[in-house]
């Protein structure tokens, strides 16, 4: 398991891994933001935690389609699925892989691109916070729709429009704390709820990914 | 570990191949499968593999002792050879991937990435992969694909010492390598239009 | 005799096509009667004038969007532990119906709501909940276009819909805490005080009926439709085994 974790990160790292990719996308989504509503200052540090959410949840979206389908195209998949690893636990660490290589830099980077929209300062801590929950859930997610469309022609826009409707939850109550936090409200409810759905994404969806992954290779 | 198929129907794509086919591969043993093309050997080799449910039919003494190698080579192009190799170790509990290098002749290209190697070369590590599962059954698709003779030979030396460790292999070729195995041709199980097939097929909707 | 036996295609298709003439004729009776009735035969209401009777088809259908998911859920569950392929071909031919029903609730809500809230389109969490399974329905249907094998693609798009099924109620509790809304309560419940006057209610429960039994209908019809395209393709595949 760590060693295919490791094999992973090492992959995303090297040349024509991808990493980055995922970042300068966040960056440029967030750049074009004023460029699309306008200067007002006022206006883009009300809608800054939103578009941070919705930006992170974009750039993760991008980089699924490369979770599984390099390792389904030179036929690594297929080995490691008669590897004496369970399946279930292969694609848990390809999502933490996934999170490591693309959501934690999103988080770590967040606070920064929120100063670019005038974020009010009390959302800086809300907004890495919310992050940091919410973007294990949507690797873990994003998993399950990887193993869905493994195999397909055109998989790449089919996963978005599977993954996306599964994003809603984890997109409102997160965003709801990045937007309550910024505002100075109370954030317990929504930030609970996000946590919560992380924990039962991350438990129960590697069970779901590896029965669709094994549909997948037969 | 001896590799037992009983009566085992097949289908690739929803249309049944194979029909009625059993077999046994005991330890020490090589079965080399023939046919024409499209008949099923790598539809069968995939289900002994475990990576698809058969029609009907059991097999018994697979689970967790096949170590499967398929058309493509399963290669990290960003990877080194030692990389590539020390990860399949790792996944199948081993460490030593010496003798594999040894064994294909890629001691001198340890360092290269997998991306620089040619077709032959790259063949020649997803080989040496086997051996580094240290599984009893090797399940082989076209294993001498892109090889030249010389890779052939290497390649025939190190099944027919797996066999002499008592280990066992079943696979898909072409050509004769010279093993002392026995031959299967898959022809005269092809599945007949008119077969009863078990549950779970279009059959139910004639 | 078992519920089972109708698993069976051939079984299937000669019972539904007994039930179907039928079920056309008494669903197109109760629509077409509860709407005669509640356009014509029922006072327009005191606050929202005639538009208020759009509810004889925002109502039932809004009842069947939902409905036909759950549907789809069921048949998905019965595929996966019983794989039954009339069940997974049900599962398949209830979506578009599932999708049609949605839009016809969204679109219906829309022109009811201009009058009434003054706009066609509100963030509100019962609209929004439509919207969002309306991209569910989407998203499960190209998924079933998608792949060519008709098993991979029955098991595939069960396990979307079961874990579907989770999300979309996750997100209709997101919704609701996102928003509070504009949106009235519930027109028809059995234990509410503000449930709509019995004038209104005896031809929206008609509608509903009518609703119920045409999505019923349709689906025994498009299933009953692919059936027949799996047959023809076991048919072709075993013309070219014995090729």
């Amino acid at each position: 398991m760590i060693a295919l974790l490791l094999r992973d990160l090492q992959l995303a790292f090297r040349a024509g891994g991808g990493f980055g990719l995922g970042l300068a996308f966040f960056l440029i989504v967030t750049v074009m933001v004023p460029f699309s509503v306008g200067p007002n200052s006022t206006t883009l540090g009300t809608i800054a935690p939103g578009v941070l959410w919705l930006g992170a949840l974009l750039a993760c979206l991008l980089s699924l389609d490369r979770l599984l389908a390099l390792d389904w195209e030179d036929g690594s998949l297929d080995l490691l699925a008669t590897a004496p690893l369970p399946l279930e636990g292969v694609l848990a660490v390809k999502a933490l892989a996934h999170w490591i290589t693309t959501g934690l830099p999103l988080v770590l980077v967040a606070p920064v691109l929120g100063v670019l929209l005038n974020l009010a300062p009390a959302g800086f801590f809300w907004i890495t916070l919310s992050l940091l929950i919410g973007t294990p859930a949507l690797s873990m997610i994003g998993t399950f729709g990887a193993a869905l469309t493994v195999g397909l022609r055109r998989g790449g826009l089919l996963l978005s429009l599977l993954v996306m409707p599964l994003y809603v939850p984890t997109l409102i109550f997160g965003a709801e704390v990045a937007r309550r936090g910024a505002a100075g409200f109370a954030t317990e409810t929504p930030l609970l709820m996000l946590a919560g759905i992380t924990a039962g994404t991350l438990a129960f969806m590697p069970f779901a990914a590896a029965a669709v992954l094994r549909v997948n290779l037969r | 570990m001896t590799l037992q198929i009983t009566d085992l129907s097949l289908a690739r794509g929803g249309v049944p191949v194979l029909a009625g086919l059993s077999f046994t591969l005991g330890p020490g043993r090589a079965l080399i499968l023939r046919g024409p093309n499209g008949v099923g050997k790598t539809t069968l080799l995939r289900t002994v593999a475990g990576l698809q449910p058969p029609l009907a039919g059991t097999i018994t003494g697979a689970e967790d002792q096949i170590a499967y190698g398929g058309h493509s080579d399963g290669l990290k192009l960003g990877l080194t050879v030692t990389e590539n190799l020390r990860f399949w170790a790792q996944i199948f509990g081993q460490r030593d991937f010496e003798p594999a290098l040894e064994a294909f002749n890629l001691a001198e290209l340890r360092d290269r990435p997998a991306g620089g190697l040619s077709a032959g070369q790259k063949r020649r590590l997803s080989l040496a992969r086997l051996m580094v599962t240290r599984r009893p059954i090797w399940v082989l698709d076209e294993p001498t694909v892109s090889l030249d003779a010389a890779s052939v030979q290497l390649f025939a030396a190190s099944v027919e010492a797996h066999l002499a460790a008592g280990g066992s292999a079943l696979m898909a070729t072409h050509i004769d390598l010279g093993l002392d195995g026995d031959v299967l041709d898959l022809g005269p199980f092809k599945a007949k239009a008119t077969a009863p097939v078990a549950d779970g097929f279009d059959e139910v909707f004639l | 005799m078992s519920i089972w036996e109708y698993a069976n295609p051939t079984k299937f298709l000669r019972t539904s096509a007994r039930v179907m003439p039928m079920l056309w004729v008494a669903s197109a009776v109760l629509i077409i009667g509860g709407l005669i009735w509640g356009f014509f035969f029922t006072p327009d209401d005191y606050r929202q004038g005639s538009t208020v009777k759009i509810i004889y088809l925002h109502v039932p259908s809004a009842l069947m969007a939902i409905n036909a998911w759950f549907m789809m859920l069921v048949a998905s569950l019965i595929w996966v532990i019983r794989r039954h392929h009339v069940s997974a071909l049900a599962a398949k031919a209830a979506a578009p119906v599932g999708i049609v029903m949605t839009l016809i609730a969204l679109i219906t809500g829309a022109i009811w709501g201009q009058p009434m809230w003054g706009t066609w389109w509100a963030w509100d969490p019962r609209l929004t909940s439509f919207l969002v399974l309306f991209l569910f329905y989407l998203g499960y249907v190209a998924l079933w276009e998608a792949i060519d094998n008709p098993d991979t693609a029955a098991d595939l798009t069960s396990i979307l819909c079961l874990v579907g099924s989770v999300f979309a109620v996750l997100s209709r509790y997101a919704v609701n805490f996102w928003n509070q809304g504009l949106h009235q309560g519930a027109s028809l419940s059995l234990d509410k005080e503000e449930n709509v006057a019995d004038i209104f209610a005896y031809p929206l429960w008609t509608c509903m009926a009518g609703f119920i039994l045409l999505f019923i209908v349709l689906v025994l019809y498009r299933t009953g439709t692919e059936i027949r395209q799996r047959r023809i393709q076991a048919l072709v595949a075993r013309e070219r085994l014995e090729a």
